[in-house]
Order: C-alpha cells, then sequence, then structure tokens
C-alpha cells in the first residue's frame, strides 16, 4: 500500500494510506493531549474541550457543526483517552474536502460562555451514567489506585465538582497551550488523492499556531501493590481487577506481550477461559496490555457473583503464577497468533481501521508499516520473546483491586 | 453498482447465500438457525442461551478443548448467540479458511455433544450474567420494556430467569436441540473473498443429510402492553419507550427508517439529540431505534437523565416524537438519505455485515435485497413518504418505563 507522509511548515504532521480497493476514507486528527497532561485544577477538562469543539467556530454554529457532517453522510466522532484526544470522519471519496473543511475548522473553537454552560450539564449527565455503571466504577477506583499520584491514574472525564468549577478562561489557558500545530497529527486512509489532501490540510491548517507541546511527567509507574476494595451499596456483582508492569508503547516487546496477554485472557480459548468462564465460575474474565508513552500496565479482571469472587481470584493468581513460572506452549502461541492475524486482516478491511493504525504507529514509534509487515511482527515473536516479557514484567508483581456490594463486605 | 450474490436451496429447506467480496481478504460465514427464545419451553425459560452456550462445549468428535482448538488454528473468531427469533451462529476468518470452518459449523449444529457434566457450569454461567444485569441499568431498561410492551412469547430475553435456567436438564436440553435446531427455516450466509461453487458444494456434502423437523408454533397472545416504573436508588433515570412501527416486509419500511433517521439516526443534526441534548444539556445519551421482527416493527425512544431532570427529559422527548407528523424540511430528508447512502457502501467494507445483511433480507423478504433497489428505496423518500407514515402511526400511545429513583408523568 503507497504510504505517504508530510510535514507543514508550523510542525503539523500528515500521514495517509492509500487503499485502492476501499469504498470511502477515513480521517482523524489525532492531538497528543489527554487526562495525564492535566493539573488537578482542571481535572476533565481534556474530554470537556473534546466536547466543546462540537460546539462552534467563528464560522459555524453548534447546530452547523452538526449539520455539516450529516449533510454529507459522515460517521463522525470523537474520544479522549489518556494520552490522544482524537476527532474522525469517514465519509464517501467526493466528501473528504468537506469532512476535512469541518475538522480543521472544529479544531480552532469559538468556546463560547454559554455553548459552555449547556455543555457542563451534558458532561454532568456523563459522568452519572458512568456512575451507574458498576463495571466502569469499579475500573475508575481501580486506576485511582494502581496509579496513585502518577497522572495516567487522573480520570478522564473528571468529577462533578472539577467539572462544575471549571472556567472557561481555565479551558481556553489549556487549549492554547495542547492545540498547537506540532502537537497534531492528521492521518487518512482509504480512497484519496494524496496532493490533494496536503494542500487541503495546508490551507486549513498552515495558519495554526507552532508552539511546541511538551508532556511532563513521563516518570515511571511504581505501581501501588496490595489488596484494595471499595463496598458500594446496591452493586450486583463483584468486579476484580490485577495490575502488573508491561511494555510501553514504544517498547519492542509489545508483540510479544500483546501475544501473551491473548493466549491468558482472550474470550474463548484462554488460559482464563478455561480456569474461570468454562467451568461457570466468573461471568467474564480477561487480560490485556494498557500501553502508553513511556509506561504499561498489563491488567487482568472478572466479574462474578460476590460469593464466588475470593476463590475465582485465586484461580486467577494461580493461573498467573503457573504462566510466570513455565510460560505458554508452543501450541498457546501458535493459536494466540492465528487469531491475532485474522483480526488483523479483518480490521484492515475498513479505511477508518487502517486510519487508526498508522496513526499510532507513527506516534509512539515514528514508523510505517503496511498490513504484511504488522503480521510478520505477531508472526515472529517466539517462546524466548515471551520469556523475556515474563522476566521484565512479572505477572506475579501484583496490585489487587476489588469493587463490589456492601453486604459481602469481609 | 457492482454486486455478486449467489443463493441455494437444499431440498432439505437449508438456504445458502453467498455474497463475493473480490476487494477484501476475509470472509465471514454466519447461521440464522430458527431457535430464538421465544421458543424456549414457559417453564424453562433461557433454554436457547444454554444451548447456544453449549454448542461449542464439544461437537462431532472433539471435546470442548479440541473444538476450541481446532477454531483458534484457523483464526476463527467465533460466536453462538441467541436473539428473540433466531439463533445466531457466526465466524469470522481469512477467506481461505472457510471450507474448514464450516466442518467445525457442522458438527456443533448437528452433532453437539451436549455433555452432562458441562451442563451445570454452563447454568452458573446464565445465571451470573443474568444477575449481571442489575449492573447495566441501559440494558435492563429495555428488557423491561420489551417485557412489557409485547405479547408473549415476544417479550422474553434471551437470559431467561432464574428459575427457568435451573429447571433446564440435559434431556430437555437434547430434546430442543431436535426440535429446534433444523434445516428448514435455517439460512447460511456467507461474504467475503469466496468462490460460490466450492462453498455450494461444500455446504450440500456437509447439509445435505441434516433432517428436515415440524416447525414449532409461537403464536403470539393477545397481549396489552403496560407501562411502569420500576424503582432503583441511581444518579440518572433510563427512559425506554416503545411505539408500534412496520416490520421489514412492509411497503412503509424504509419510510419508518425515515421517520427514524430524522429523529434520530442521521447523525448529531437530527432532532432528538439537538432538542434534548444539544439545546437543553438534557442528557448525555438519547435516540430513537427501529426493530424489526417478522410480522411488527417497533419504534424505540431512549435516553437517561438525572432524576431531577429526567421529567422535563421525557417531556421534550414525546414532544419531539408528536410534532414530526406537522412538519418536516427537504434539507432533513436529504441528511437522513445522505446517512442511509453512507452506511449501504460502508457495508460493503464489511464482510461481517453483508453476511449478516443478506441473511437479514432472505429472513424478512424471502430474497435479498439488490443495492441498486435499497439505493432506489432512499432516493424514493422524499418529504411527504416520512409524513404520510409518521400520521399513520403517530407516536400517540407510548409504552414507557422508567428505572430510577422516582415515576415520571407521561405527558396528555
Amino acid at each position: 500500500m503507497p504510504f505517504h507522509t508530510h510535514r507543514l511548515a508550523n510542525g503539523l504532521q500528515i500521514i495517509g494510506e492509500t487503499i485502492p480497493t476501499a469504498r470511502s476514507v477515513g480521517v482523524g486528527f489525532f492531538v497528543n493531549t489527554g487526562s495525564r497532561d492535566e493539573t488537578i485544577p482542571v481535572s476533565g477538562v481534556s474530554h470537556f474541550l473534546e466536547h466543546m469543539l462540537f460546539k462552534g467556530t467563528p464560522r459555524r454554529t453548534a447546530l452547523d457543526v452538526n449539520l455539516h457532517f450529516d449533510r454529507i453522510g459522515a460517521s463522525y466522532n470523537a474520544y479522549t483517552s489518556e494520552e490522544a484526544t482524537v476527532f474522525y470522519a469517514a465519509v464517501l471519496p467526493e466528501y473528504l474536502p468537506t469532512a476535512v473543511d469541518i475538522l480543521a475548522d472544529i479544531l480552532r473553537p469559538s468556546l463560547r460562555e454559554e455553548d459552555f454552560e449547556t455543555e457542563k450539564k451534558v458532561i454532568l449527565e456523563e459522568i452519572g451514567m458512568y456512575e451507574d455503571m458498576p463495571s466502569f466504577a469499579a475500573g475508575e477506583y481501580a486506576k485511582k489506585i494502581y496509579y496513585a499520584d502518577h497522572p495516567l491514574g487522573n480520570t478522564i472525564l473528571g468529577s462533578s465538582q472539577s467539572i462544575v468549577d471549571l472556567t472557561r478562561d481555565q479551558m481556553l489557558g489549556y487549549f492554547n497551550s495542547r492545540y498547537t500545530a506540532p502537537n497534531i497529527l492528521v492521518s487518512v486512509a482509504g480512497q484519496f488523492d494524496w496532493p490533494e489532501f496536503i494542500a487541503m490540510i495546508e490551507t486549513q491548517c498552515g495558519h495554526w499556531p507552532s508552539d511546541a507541546a511538551v508532556r511532563e511527567n513521563l516518570r515511571p509507574v511504581p505501581g501501588a501493590g496490595g489488596n484494595h476494595r471499595m463496598a458500594k451499596e446496591g452493586v450486583a456483582q463483584e468486579h476484580v481487577m490485577l495490575f502488573s508492569p508491561g511494555p510501553s508503547a514504544e517498547d519492542s516487546l509489545r508483540y510479544a506481550a500483546a501475544t501473551l496477554a491473548l493466549a491468558i485472557g482472550d474470550d474463548t480459548g484462554s488460559r482464563f477461559y478455561w480456569e474461570l468462564i468454562h467451568p461457570g465460575h466468573a461471568e467474564s474474565a480477561g487480560c490485556s496490555i494498557d500501553q502508553s508513552q513511556q509506561s504499561g500496565t498489563t491488567g487482568s479482571s472478572f466479574s462474578c457473583e460476590p460469593t464466588k469472587a475470593a476463590e475465582n481470584l485465586e484461580i486467577m493468581l494461580r493461573v498467573l503464577a503457573e504462566v510466570q513460572k513455565n510460560s505458554i506452549t508452543a501450541d498457546e502461541l501458535d493459536q494466540a497468533k492465528s487469531k491475532i492475524s485474522s483480526r488483523i486482516v479483518r480490521h484492515s478491511e475498513r479505511p477508518m481501521g487502517r486510519m487508526r493504525s498508522i496513526a499510532s504507529a507513527w506516534i509512539y514509534n515514528n514508523e510505517y508499516h503496511d498490513i504484511d509487515v504488522e503480521l510478520n511482527r505477531f508472526e515472529s515473536v517466539s517462546l524466548e520473546d515471551i520469556r523475556k516479557v515474563l522476566e521484565r514484567f512479572p505477572l506475579t508483581d501484583t496490585t489487587i483491586v476489588a469493587y463490589g456490594p456492601t453486604a459481602t463486605e469481609a | 453498482m457492482k454486486q455478486d450474490v449467489n443463493h441455494f436451496t437444499l431440498p432439505n429447506g437449508l438456504t445458502i447465500l453467498a455474497e463475493r467480496m473480490d476487494h477484501v481478504r476475509s470472509a465471514t460465514v454466519s447461521f440464522l438457525i430458527p431457535g430464538g427464545c421465544s421458543y424456549d419451553p414457559p417453564d424453562q425459560l433461557g433454554m436457547g442461551a444454554i444451548l447456544a452456550e453449549m454448542l461449542s462445549r464439544g461437537a462431532g468428535e472433539r471435546d470442548a478443548e479440541q473444538l476450541s482448538l481446532a477454531f483458534d488454528r484457523l483464526g476463527v473468531d467465533h460466536g453462538e448467540t441467541v436473539g428473540l427469533l433466531n439463533m445466531g451462529l457466526f465466524g469470522g476468518t481469512l477467506a481461505r479458511n472457510v471450507p474448514f470452518a464450516l466442518e467445525l459449523f457442522a458438527d456443533m449444529v448437528l452433532r453437539p455433544t451436549l455433555p452432562e457434566e458441562e451442563l451445570e457450569s454452563v447454568q452458573s454461567l446464565l445465571i451470573q450474567d443474568l444477575q449481571g444485569l442489575e449492573d447495566s441499568p441501559q440494558d435492563k431498561v429495555m428488557i423491561e420494556l420489551r417485557k412489557r410492551y409485547y405479547p408473549s412469547p415476544l417479550n422474553r430475553d434471551r437470559c431467561g430467569s432464574e428459575d427457568g435456567i435451573e429447571a433446564v436438564t440435559i434431556a430437555s436440553l437434547r430434546n430442543h436441540h431436535r426440535k429446534q435446531l433444523r434445516p428448514n427455516g435455517t439460512i447460511l450466509s456467507i461474504a467475503g473473498n469466496i468462490d460460490w461453487s466450492m462453498i455450494r458444494d461444500k455446504a450440500e456434502e456437509l447439509f445435505g443429510d441434516w433432517p428436515m423437523a415440524e416447525v414449532t408454533k409461537n403464536t403470539p397472545t393477545d397481549g396489552v402492553p403496560t407501562s411502569e416504573h420500576l424503582h432503583k436508588e441511581t444518579q440518572q433515570t433510563q427512559i425506554a419507550i416503545a411505539f408500534p412501527s412496520v416490520p421489514m416486509s412492509h411497503p412503509a419500511y424504509f419510510a419508518a427508517r425515515g421517520a427514524v433517521g430524522v429523529l434520530s439516526s442521521s447523525g448529531m443534526s437530527s432532532r432528538l439529540f439537538t432538542e434534548v441534548r444539544e439545546k437543553r444539556g438534557l442528557c448525555y445519551s438519547v435516540y430513537a431505534s427501529h426493530e424489526t421482527l417478522k410480522d411488527r416493527g417497533t419504534i424505540y425512544a431512549c435516553a437517561g437523565s438525572r432524576a431531577e431532570r429526567a421529567q422535563e427529559t421525557l417531556d421534550v422527548m414525546l414532544a419531539e416524537l408528536r410534532r414530526l407528523k406537522d412538519g418536516i424540511e427537504i434539507d432533513e430528508i436529504d441528511r437522513m438519505r445522505a446517512s442511509l447512502k453512507t452506511s449501504l457502501i460502508m457495508q460493503q467494507e464489511s464482510t461481517s455485515a453483508r453476511a449478516g445483511a443478506i441473511a437479514r433480507d432472505w429472513y424478512h423478504l424471502g430474497r435479498v435485497r439488490s443495492f441498486d433497489e435499497t439505493q432506489r428505496e432512499i432516493d424514493g423518500l422524499n418529504v411527504s413518504a416520512v409524513l404520510d407514515y409518521a400520521s399513520a402511526f403517530p407516536f400517540e400511545t407510548p409504552t414507557l418505563v422508567t428505572l430510577g429513583p422516582a415515576p415520571l408523568v407521561l405527558p396528555a
């Protein structure tokens, strides 16, 4: 697949992969900012700002933004994570210029006071919605425990209080320091013309400020250690999470680590499946690697009927200890690899999937690989690599966090 | 638009559909089998879900572990789900692995071991699943709404009931399998980079001997929908409303989809999102959707708002639904059509979307609607078609279920 890259004079980066057989095109603006870049007084500002970008610009009212996207039938949205705020759209090829016009425009928002106050209510509703979902609330609590005062433990939504207290001027200050050209990547994949695309971005974004934005606090995550539990009235299931260190997004062991996590905790056919789900002990169980800039976490979790929780925790700890001691078998490695290959191929068939994959590879490692190279990276994972992962990131080095109903509290 | 769909019905009634997509490497295999939870025995609700889970616990010559291993080696991500009317089996993989995947599915459907020693584990899993719903208010409120809106047995949920799950025995399960998993009425659909003659031969070889079985009746009773408030100490009150609509086979089906488009599904500029969220900040999530069964359709409208603002949310939602019949702008129709057209084209980049779409078409219409025909239907949508729909189905008699700290008042 032809890959292209370009950098504007102000530092904005552009990457693209042309897919001749695609029926559509996916485009995304990746702003290198998220909850880990927030200070306590502005907790939740990255996510709130993401919402405010849809509330209009000097050229568009809030309703115009939505109308203009909808008139071209775009499939569009945005999301905020610990370290990225992403605005994206998938459209039919003839509408790419309009999609880029809207996306680039909303990246320079008006942040009008009246819209700010209305959207504040929406954010408070979103916080309320997640508070009512124990699996989510459990994750938030666990993150706070494990990361302690490390910025990766910052909540993405913020708290009701921090959102109520946040002012429009604080948000503007954050915007000015983070939404600068060198801190933004534009990624495009699918059916499009590269020179035309560069020209569009140049016209729309060439005047954006070129100040550098620095990410601070890239210190390692020590991990809290220990065994923690929060009891909450009205919760039905017990949600248990185990964290240990994992490879960062830049670490060459990330392919092996992702393969290992799949062998341990995939939905079907994994160690956790056979030990916890298949016998009917737990309702769900999984293992995954959360990769961030210069930091990574291996997370295992399960949810179950509260009276079964203690026994299930013992099972999960035993499985992790066994893998730590004896690793996985060659068969398990092969199964995990064949599942990953199939998933990569299917994920890549949508331009939006490729748009995200190439952006992530470029942001963290300044590299591009087409699907076949990506497949090869997983194909070449050996048992020796898995052993290296286990040595550097022991699965037994866990912090345990539980969240469940008051009644069964120990 | 170019489209390559083939169809063949075996003498035993099994329908085989295949859509060739030569621009992809993958393929999705899907089975729709008439064994949804509406066919669960009334004293064993949850039977369908137990059966679906048990199918992967050993089939043909393979025990559970060997079967799982065989799927994994082929890189087949597979799933077994139970809907209201059908049981669904599906698997996504590289196109070259389809013939082997079909062999595994044939074992699961025709020759599942249904081992007695696994039944208790599956029951425990499904009871926990059921309890887990209490931690998911948005799912819970929809299940409770369907329970009160549809007549029996269409008001059931795949999760069943605790008593029902516990009442299932290995004998009743094996009997349910014999009765409900039958070729007549089953649709096997495959989309991806596949070769039709190979698929056809393989399917014939694997499923040709599958014996037909009598069609079980599940005629709905004459139930009357009822509204209800369910108490739960939550931050938000969940609001779920149902209105009668038309099924996919009805001439007004696209007009119904058009109405839902104007109200909700054609993006963030549609009416519910604009009025409830964007202008008033009443909620984070608000939407309307269309559901089609074989003989009837339903339009749902849902939102969640903090308890003190939930009444206003409900009032604004109902006002928006009811004023649809009073007029629609041409621009709203254009946006709705643009969104339908985009999703039609983007479906062609997903083998799972196409395998699902051709099976659904066949189930509801007895044929596969071509892209051109769908495009014509979309182009034919205009203001008067949607207004006519809104007048014929005027959103006047809502069935409302709320879940939260306090009941709401249904405006007159």
